[in-house]
């Protein structure tokens, strides 16, 4: 008699796994259909909507200041770089003028900004990855100084709502300076806390390496921006390639990675820590005492009729605003183009002929921020 | 290995540092000047009564629109024998700190400067069984600053 093939010995099918929205493990309410053979991951069905609040229009009945503090609430781990989008996108319809000191003082913001949003995202990859708790820890200590520095300058630790059309709401404190050079140094011990904690660990590399690979031209096909597509080998830095506010002024390098997997993808973040911790010492220097606010402001400000997109380089990639005006203090329509919400497109190609383990590896690692995916 | 070890070494050197946490609720990590909690009305102490006249200002300037204005004739204006220069007053003022996300605006649209954000604990620690606590009426809003608890801070 012919023995029966494991096949016909046990009933084998694929199976339908949900994870989420309720997981710990993906960053927000977000639900994954996974389709798995096995242990292999055959089809992945990503549902979102769950955080969906209307941002965008809600913004539509606000005026420029107010929405200001919607766009908060839209990236909540990078916020001055949300608010930053959406105030030079009413600057350049209104044709404002924006003084010198208060252009570099948003430099620095945005790129500590970028510095804590990394550790995030490197502490919370390291959970993900599933055996470096320790590294989630000391990410966030690390975050904690810079987020310490946020509250002192603009009362708040998450939702700042301190950039203004036209500037800032008011001016830093005195100690900005010594504060920001205490920030970067306790940053540059974290950044290197986390290379020795992490880069060389050979259960990470054996986890990582090789793992939820993208090719090149597939990641620009999805449309994806920032870290996850520099991680790919594509040089695209907005920053470097479509400038705004003073970074032609100042000297970095664009990072990118080789493989584009899920390894390369980490490394390109904390490698671009080191590359923002240069830029903001680059900026002090070019820090000089001036107004924060152009001379003559309207109390209630009107743009012209026209639109407008205008985007920024934020941690997670290209943040970009769409502002169409019919005149008047609101917006006729406010449009939010976020970085999450292309990049996790590719998660399907990303993920599938992986095993059921790497898929929440391959989800941490685009570092999505459901709120902006939602918005 | 040589990774692993690299790793241990990292964390034996947290071993050896001091703590960076703190025990909350028995002990309160000092909060910068600046904090921004909710908004509060500020107490005119010289002719003892609010700075606010009810007029509307932040009201209107309120994204979220968790505040309710209603403002009558001062009693104590000098027309009527009083010692107060405002000829209008707040009458009642409700915020509703559920509602309130905080954005400063009320403060920077204020033209009397009679209204700051709460920058205390007091401010953090407003946890309630009943989302209908969380609407205050003037003497609530008033009280902190008139028992001279806060040190308040409005941005230039």
């Amino acid at each position: 008699m012919v023995a029966n093939t494991p096949e016909q010995e046990f009933e084998t099918r694929e199976l339908l796994i949900n994870m989420g929205p309720q997981h710990p493990s993906t960053h927000g309410v977000f639900r994954m259909v996974l389709g798995v053979d096995g242990e292999v991951v055959t089809d992945v069905v990503p549902y979102i909507g769950y955080m969906h609040r209307g941002a965008e229009k809600l913004c539509e009945t606000m005026d420029f200041r107010q929405g200001v503090g919607y766009m908060d609430r839209t990236e909540y781990l990078a916020n001055f770089n949300a608010e930053l989008s959406y105030v030079l996108a009413v600057e350049r319809l209104a044709g404002i003028e924006v003084p010198e000191r208060a252009q570099w003082i948003r430099m620095i913001l945005c790129e500590l900004n970028r510095l804590s949003s990394h550790f995030m995202f490197t502490g919370a990859f390291g959970t993900d990855v599933g055996v470096f708790g320790t590294a989630f820890v000391y990410s966030f200590r690390e975050r904690e100084v810079i987020l310490d520095l946020f509250e002192e300058i603009t009362g708040d630790r998450l939702m700042y709502a301190y950039f203004r059309p036209g500037g800032l709401a008011w001016e830093v404190p005195e100690n900005f300076e010594t504060r920001v050079h205490e920030v970067l140094l306790s940053a540059r011990h974290g950044i290197r806390e986390m290379d020795s904690l992490l880069t060389e660990n050979e259960i990470f590399l054996a986890r990582t390496k090789g793992v939820g690979a993208i090719s090149a031209a597939d990641a620009v096909d999805w449309g994806m921006s920032g870290p996850s597509l520099r991680a790919s080998g594509v040089p695209l830095d907005l920053r470097r390639d479509d400038p705004y506010l003073y970074y032609p002024q100042v000297d970095f390098d664009v990072i990118t990675g080789e493989a584009g997997d899920v390894f390369d993808r980490y490394h390109v973040r904390l490698r671009e820590m080191r590359e923002s911790v240069r830029i903001i010492e680059q900026c002090m220097e070019h820090l000089s005492d001036g107004p924060i606010l152009p001379e003559r402001l309207p109390r209630m400000l009107r743009t012209p009729p026209g639109e407008i997109y205008e985007r920024t380089e934020a941690p997670r990639g290209e943040y970009g605003i769409y502002l169409v005006s019919r005149g008047g203090n609101r917006p006729y329509r406010l449009k939010v183009r976020s970085a999450c919400f292309s990049n996790l497109q590719a998660l399907r190609d990303m993920t599938i002929g992986h095993y059921v383990a790497d898929a929440v590896v391959i989800l941490g690692s685009i570092d999505i921020v459901l709120c902006e995916v939602d918005r | 290995m040589r990774g692993i070890v690299r790793s241990m070494a990292t964390t034996l050197g947290a071993f050896v540092r001091g703590p960076v946490t703190r025990e909350y609720p028995e002990g309160h990590r000092p909060i910068p000047e600046r904090d921004r909690a909710f908004p509060l009305l500020l107490w005119d102490f010289e002719i003892d009564e609010p700075y606010c006249t009810g007029c509307h200002a932040c009201e209107r300037a309120c994204p979220v629109e968790c505040m309710t204005v209603l403002m009558k004739d001062n009693p104590a204006h000098t027309s009527l024998g009083g010692n107060s220069s405002r000829r209008k007053i707040i009458d009642k003022f409700w915020i509703d700190y559920a509602r309130c996300m905080r954005c400063n605006i009320c403060v920077e649209v204020c033209n009397f400067d009679a209204i700051a954000m709460n920058n205390t604990w007091s401010g953090h620690e407003t946890s309630v069984y009943d989302r209908a606590d969380l609407v205050m009426d003037l003497p609530q809003l008033l009280a902190q600053h008139k028992a001279g608890a806060i040190d308040e801070w409005v941005a230039p």
